[in-house]
């Protein structure tokens, strides 16, 4: 299933930038498929961040596949990202 | 309450509306800034929360935004229905904006790396523009410590919270947790980063009754009555008794009524005083309802209107008694000049009693209120909230230039002064005592006038029957001292002419 991945940020600050660029590189080098990552800044649309119920950013959400999931934070720490998107690393698999 | 900012010293306040709050914090909330409100759980914050917005959007046309991290907005709405509050409505017409902050159930969070609350910020800025609000309520920022694992970027991301708020130019209303009502002001230290302002509501088990109180803990820059105030959950929502801040700025009323017993009224040097609260205080069947009866028959004879709140007799009890002295309450009921209302004391607490008996007081408009008796009142609460109590209505009933009528039972049949007496004595204007009075081997009654405020008063104890005309007062009991101690003695003649002598001879 493709993943469907948004990224919620408040203007282009250093963490916003970071968060995208963490995503982008984790996203190449562990997931094969394609995913459709849209990016939301809440400063020029607050009522999707309303939506969502975003309080704290960057925070990503994952819509699909199943469970919806979030992950607060600038996505600096690569495990924990990849426990929140329960994506299985292709490393890991590669190495086993 | 008519002007929306009164000025302070250097803190303008904004009126909040909520009945008793703005007398103890003199003049409402400190305009365009937050003022914390923390209460253990259970302790109205929620409710005082959205309280301060309704009323600015009921009644002074201020616009409204309500920020909640704890329950979701339908549960906060459904909640708060039970109060007449009609949050979807204000919703409608743009007065009113939520925002969600609540948790989502079911969902996995993780934290990596450094966040911040910019978005939270974003959406209240946003919602306040779109309604143009002036009140913003924050429902509770504890919450947030259990949502977010960082309880440190919490703290930081409240006080940039704040600093958000005020420059809003908001007036805002932020609550959170405590765990003891007597104890830290707050849980994970937020009163240290929206520290100008705190209030405090607790929820204390007194007598096996939880009684509310508030208070202002901290105002920064800004005057306030200190101290703890009674408030209770009324059906519109809190209300505060401000006891302590009521001043001494009743009229008073040199008219006399009378008090259904023309030989009483002549005790009395003509009667009792229109606006004046009167204790009857006697042991159990010494005639205490009986001179309720009568002061409210001669009320309703006059064409007044009277009410009674019984709560030691019902209703049925009150009116076989009345027509035992030849009084016909039915028939004043029926004209609609007298209302009896029954109620168990231990059905409400006492702040509650006294709402509902201002209410009733308030939508009858009766000039003759009694009560029968404070003592069965008294037996539901502390000292302290009992005192309260009675100033309280009595302070109702003299700004309504009424007349009160309240009885207390004395604990022995012989002498002695009830409890109730000695608290509340000195509120009342008018004291008459009915004792039991034993003499060579048979009990008779008396009547004295202990006190009458601003008259002159028969100071004799009078001896009075009652039969199934009503009381009957007769002449002063001749050579009896004791009376009120309980312990009645006979003086012997020689000795009362020598008492006599040594009080002529000087």
């Amino acid at each position: 299933m493709k993943y469907v991945l948004k990224l919620y940020i408040t203007g282009q600050t250093p963490a916003s930038i970071r968060a995208l660029e963490n995503l982008k590189r984790i996203m190449a080098e562990e997931l094969s498929q394609e995913y459709h990552l849209e990016v939301i800044d809440v400063l020029e649309d607050p009522v999707l961040a309303e939506d969502e119920k975003i309080i704290a950013t960057p925070t990503l959400v994952k819509s699909l596949p199943p469970p919806l999931a979030r992950i607060i934070g600038d996505l600096s720490n690569r495990e924990k990202v990849l426990l929140g998107l329960d994506v299985v690393s292709n490393r890991k698999e590669v190495r086993q | 309450m008519t002007q929306t900012v009164h000025t302070d010293g250097p803190v303008k306040k904004i009126v909040t509306g909520i009945p008793g709050f703005d007398a103890i914090s003199m003049g409402g909330l400190p305009k365009g800034r937050t003022t914390l409100v923390t209460g253990t759980a259970g302790s109205s914050k929620t409710i005082m929360a959205v309280q301060f917005l309704i009323h600015g959007m009921q009644k002074y046309d201020e616009p409204g935004v309500f920020v909640t991290f704890e329950e979701t907005p339908i549960d906060i709405r459904r909640n708060v229905g039970s109060f007449g509050w009609n949050l979807e409505q204000y919703s409608n017409e743009g007065r009113l904006a939520f925002v969600d902050g609540s948790p989502e159930p079911g969902q996995s969070t993780v934290e990596t790396g450094n966040y911040d609350f910019s978005a939270l910020l974003a959406r209240i800025e946003s919602a306040v523009k779109k309604v143009g609000a002036q009140r913003v309520a924050i429902d509770s920022v504890s919450a947030l410590f259990s949502q977010f694992a960082d309880a440190g970027v919490v703290r930081r991301e409240l006080f940039r919270l704040a600093a958000g708020l005020k420059q809003m130019g908001v007036t805002s209303l932020l609550t959170a947790e405590r765990l003891q009502e007597y104890g830290d002001i707050a849980r994970f230290g937020v009163e240290e980063f929206v520290a100008d302002n705190v209030i405090v509501l607790r929820n204390v088990l007194e007598q096996e009754r939880r009684r509310r109180t508030i208070e202002i803990l901290k105002y920064r820059g800004s005057a306030h009555q200190k101290g703890e105030f009674p408030f209770t959950i009324s059906p519109d929502g809190i209300a505060i008794l401000p006891l302590s801040a009521m001043e001494l700025t009743q009229k008073s009323s040199n008219v006399r009524i009378s008090s259904g017993n023309e030989e009483l009224d002549r005790m009395c040097s003509g009667g009792y005083y229109r606006d004046s609260v009167i204790l009857v205080s006697g042991a159990t069947g010494t005639g205490k309802t009986l001179m309720v009866t009568t002061f409210l028959d001669n009320g309703s004879k006059c064409g007044e209107k009277t009410l009674v709140f019984a709560f030691e007799e019902s209703r049925e009890q009150l009116l076989r008694n009345a027509i035992g002295w030849s009084i016909d309450f039915r028939k004043w009921e029926e004209k609609g000049l007298l209302k009896i209302l029954c109620q168990y004391p231990e059905t409400l607490g006492l702040e509650d009693h006294l709402l509902w008996m201002k209410k009733e007081i308030e939508n009858f408009g009766p000039t003759r209120v009694a009560l029968d008796s404070l003592s069965a009142l008294e037996r539901v609460s502390s000292v302290k909230s009992f005192r309260e109590f009675v100033i309280a209505l009595t302070a109702h009933l003299k700004a309504k230039e009424t007349a009160g009528l309240f009885t207390a039972t004395t604990v022995s049949l012989m002498g002695g002064t009830s409890i109730t007496e000695t608290h509340i004595s000195s509120i009342t204007d008018s004291i008459i005592l009915l004792r039991y009075v034993e003499l060579m081997g048979e009990m008779r009654r008396g009547i004295t006038v202990l006190k009458m405020r601003g008259s002159w008063h028969d100071k004799a104890i009078r001896e009075f029957e009652i039969d199934d005309k009503g009381m009957h007062i007769g002449r002063a009991f001749h050579a009896v001292s004791g009376i009120l101690a309980g312990t009645p003695t006979r003086l012997v003649l020689a000795e009362q002419e020598r008492m006599g002598e040594m009080f002529q001879r000087k």
